[in-house]
């Protein structure tokens, strides 16, 4: 089976949780086993692991006839196939000589989420159209808002099926204020799309009831977790004696519930004094919550590291007896999944899609911050249930594996597709 | 002859209330009145009352043939006293008709008979509920049954040793083996206890299956399960039914003429020439057959028919270990308000709610999301109990010699009182001796 993706992100660049999730899915789906998956993305470097799919660049799809050789284009672009450059330009269909291309006919693009963004979506959509004419393909399948209008561009040259994964919704992303531009887009994505994938239950129903789709082509197909490589998994973790961590990681922002998580400590600071608290990340609310720590006057036991990435994150992680995602509204939030793999003892909220397939940590409502405090209090100070959440939520998180989403996203194509 | 040993459990938990860690040194009131009203309160009304008026009328109607064996925990007969004494007084006129023999239980419902060295703790309770049941009903039970029927050697060398004459158990397949439940067995450390042996098969078709509609038998008539006991191999004598008596009302709804099912039991069997008989009459009317060896504890719960739906993780140990590791000071204090919270504390409905098992039959965990809640709040509960224990008997003294000081103390009103006697007399003999010197010089 030939599978035509439309993704924003792939690892080793990637901005948010949306080029792991990419990366985890497709991995499942080739392990399956005779499919072959084609992932168009906007502006990858060259360092991507390529070794199960096949990566289109949409900068290097010419999308104005312009002479090159053959030299030319495999000397700018030593990663890809440079045959595949004159088979795109085989299939120019209109006359884009308006928009900005380079010198070989190609669209530029920063495959971030700049200002420009919708211009960006649009131009994305408009190369969709020269792979979609130049190759050959059963299904289609676009990741998260911006590549839908490729997607759709795509169905509507090929006929073949359209399959969207809603990884996040405006509705997560604002609490409720959604951006109306984004909403149509959105919208339209699902209108056309001939099934909806959903990372969660909670998302499956807020594209139902929000977005007015028919339950019978929403699909619920939950993220899961890479193992942990050999080098992150022998990082020894650096604890104290006689003093607790409670971590909280992620962007500072509004969806994450990061005020929860200070009034909580306020409490807990209360009682006792050997726990300290981490806020790490970066956000809009970053300021906000170092003013509110200080006014609870637990500044002193309530830090923020700042961003972190990639080894240091798990190395904060190992080094913390309780992790928390007090998320107002998360699709699906994959950073649980790691702390758990890291054998640290979480508590999450139960207004986040993980919830649903997580069973040995602890949930609570975000704003319910007395039994979030209670939960921390517990953890820190009863032995059994940190030893009990620490092996267990590692047994459990290790039977998530993508191999088995790829199994099911495999199987609801063959459906769609009417193959047994 | 065959013979029925109908039995059923009385027991109903004080609910514990939603108890944060702020709370704990501050608020030493640890239960929820309106569950406690309303749970007693429902079950009393769909269930303990229509089947007691049942169980009386027949006792009543068959003249004396018709028998069966209650027990009550102590916690639940003190909700049914605050809540529902009308239970009391249909318990009390079934005791009238003479065909009904009370059991001895833990007054808590708890785990004490598994704690390492609280062996007192659980003599202890035992006893208390004995002199209720015999305040209550003018009897003193002489066979035993501790909370859901847990049972192990050891266990019953403890019962021996205090005078009961049998006890009640599961009959379950991986103790029994090929032997059959339906005779009677012996202790396997003291052979003057006999053991009586439920026979599941047959209680849970009345207390799980009865109103299911998609199992073989449905719909049960009562000649048919008596039937099923006529038509058992011929040498097989005692059959013993155990349940909850809340089965009868609750688990199988009334609508489902669980009693009209039950009030035919008796005729049934009385045409089959099948007798009914308490677990006394069984133990004094029969020889045991064999010793029963019961290395590791067994009860009536679950598939597994062990205490791991109790003592199945590491949460639920901790929570045992730290409960039972201040047994002792609290029998040793003579805090009423202590040893009351200490009773409610130790029902083992409390640990039930932290089992992490996967159960066929979906469990109710009351107002527990999860088993990690219902560890949380039963330990900010005991971290708050612990520091009252500890407050009244320290922690860095030994239990030997705080049981000096507590003899000291209990002592002090005689040794004052001798020593007061002593202080008049010597005034008076002082009296007397001035008087008589006073008396010298008149001469």
């Amino acid at each position: 089976m030939k599978v035509l993706m439309f993704g924003w992100e792939f690892p080793p660049h990637i901005l948010g949780g949306l080029g792991t999730a990419s990366y985890g899915l497709t991995r499942g789906l080739a392990n399956q086993g005779n499919v072959d998956i084609t992932f168009c993305l906007p502006r990858p470097v060259g360092d991507e692991d390529r070794s199960f799919l096949k990566i289109v660049g949409m900068n290097t799809v010419p999308v104005v006839w312009r002479d090159a050789t053959l030299e030319k284009v495999s000397g700018r672009y030593p990663w890809m196939n440079a045959q595949d450059y004159f088979t795109f330009r085989d299939h120019i269909y209109s006359d884009f000589s308006r928009i900005y291309t380079d010198d070989l006919g190609c669209i530029s693009f920063s495959g971030r989420y700049p200002d420009n963004l919708h211009e960006e979506i649009n131009n994305y959509s408009i190369v969709a159209g020269v792979v979609a004419r130049s190759m050959d393909f059963d299904i289609i399948h676009s990741h998260d808002w911006l590549t839908y209008p490729a997607g759709i561009h795509a169905k509507q040259v090929s006929g073949k099926p359209l399959v969207i994964h809603v990884h996040a919704t405006d509705f997560d992303r604002s609490r409720g204020n959604v951006n109306p531009t984004v909403y149509a887009i959105e919208k339209n994505g699902m209108d056309y799309a001939d099934h909806i994938m959903c990372v969660s239950e909670l998302t499956r129903q807020t594209v139902i009831n929000k977005y007015h789709q028919d339950p019978r082509k929403v699909s619920t197909m939950h993220n899961a977790v890479e193992p942990l490589p050999e080098e992150i998994q022998n990082i020894v973790p650096q604890k104290k004696q006689g003093e607790k961590v409670v971590t909280f990681l992620g962007r500072i922002t509004m969806q994450k519930g990061p005020e929860y998580f200070v009034e909580a400590a306020a409490l807990v600071l209360k009682r006792t004094h050997d726990i300290r608290f981490c806020m790490a990340g970066s956000g809009d609310m970053m300021n906000a919550m170092i003013r509110l720590a200080a006014e609870r006057g637990i500044a002193d036991r309530f830090h923020f590291p700042g961003f972190m990435k990639g080894r240091q994150v798990y190395e904060c992680l190992k080094s913390s007896d309780v992790y928390i995602m007090p998320s107002v509204s998360e699709p699906f939030g994959i950073s649980p999944l790691e702390a758990m793999q890291c054998e640290v003892p979480t508590i999450i909220s139960k207004q986040s899609g993980c919830a649903e397939i997580l069973d040995k940590c602890i949930k609570v409502d975000y704003w319910d911050i007395h039994a979030m405090a209670d939960a921390i209090y517990s953890i820190c100070n009863n032995q059994s249930l940190y030893e009990y959440l620490k092996t267990e939520g590692k047994k459990e998180v290790d039977a998530i594996t993508w191999d088995k989403v790829g199994a099911r996203i495999l199987s609801r194509y063959r459906k769609l597709l009417g193959q047994k | 002859m065959k013979t029925i040993c109908l039995y059923f459990e009385i027991h109903q938990i004080i609910n514990l209330k939603r108890y944060r860690f702020f709370d704990i040194g501050t608020d030493h009131y640890y239960y929820d009145d309106y569950a406690n009203e309303t749970g007693i309160t429902h079950i009393a009304e769909n269930s303990y009352i229509p089947a007691l008026t049942a169980l009386i009328q027949m006792a009543r109607e068959s003249e004396g043939a018709f028998k069966v064996a209650l027990s009550l925990s102590g916690v639940g007969l003190e909700q049914l006293e605050r809540y529902a004494p009308q239970v009391i007084d249909l318990l009390q006129e079934l005791n009238d008709t003479g065909c009904c023999e009370f059991l001895a239980e833990p007054y808590s419902h708890g785990l004490s008979s598994l704690a390492p060295n609280c062996e007192e703790c659980f003599k202890e309770e035992t006893k208390r509920l004995v002199d209720k049941v015999n305040m209550l009903f003018g009897k003193k039970p002489k066979v035993f049954r501790n909370s859901s029927l847990i049972y192990d050697d050891e266990i019953g060398q403890m019962v021996a040793d205090m005078g009961f004459k049998g006890v009640l158990t599961e009959g379950a397949k991986h103790i029994l083996g090929w032997k059959s439940p339906h005779f009677l067995y012996h202790c396997a450390l003291n052979p003057d206890l006999k053991i009586l042996l439920r026979d599941y098969k047959l209680s849970d078709d009345i207390s799980l299956r009865f109103s299911n509609p998609s199992w073989e038998a449905y719909p049960l008539m009562a000649d048919t399960y008596i039937d099923w006991i006529d038509r058992s191999p011929e040498e097989d004598g005692i059959f013993n039914i155990f349940m909850e008596l809340s089965a009868l009302g609750i688990y199988q709804p009334l609508s489902s003429h669980i009693l009209d099912f039950i009030k035919a039991l008796p005729a049934c069997a009385k045409a089959r020439g099948i007798r009914f008989a308490t677990p006394y009459e069984i133990i004094k009317a029969n020889k045991s057959v064999a010793p029963l060896d019961v290395p590791y504890p067994m009860s009536w719960t679950d598939e597994e028919r062990d205490i791991s739906c109790w003592l199945g993780n590491v949460m639920q140990r901790e929570a045992f270990e730290k409960l039972y590791s201040i047994g002792q000071r609290v029998l040793l204090s003579g805090d009423r308000h202590l040893r009351q919270d200490w009773d409610y504390l130790q029902a083992s409905n409390n640990f039930r709610f932290m089992t992490t098992k996967n159960n066929a039959v979906s469990m109710d965990r009351g107002i527990y999301e999860s088993p990690y809640d219902a560890f949380t709040n039963y330990m900010n509960i005991l971290g708050d109990f612990m520091q009252r224990v500890y407050w009244a008997l320290p922690q860095d003294m030994e239990i030997e010699e705080l049981n000096a000081f507590q003899t000291t103390i209990s002592n002090q009103d005689k040794k004052i009182q001798s020593l007061e006697k002593q202080v008049a007399r010597l005034k008076s003999a002082v009296k007397q001796s001035k008087a008589s010197k006073s008396e010298k010089p008149a001469k």
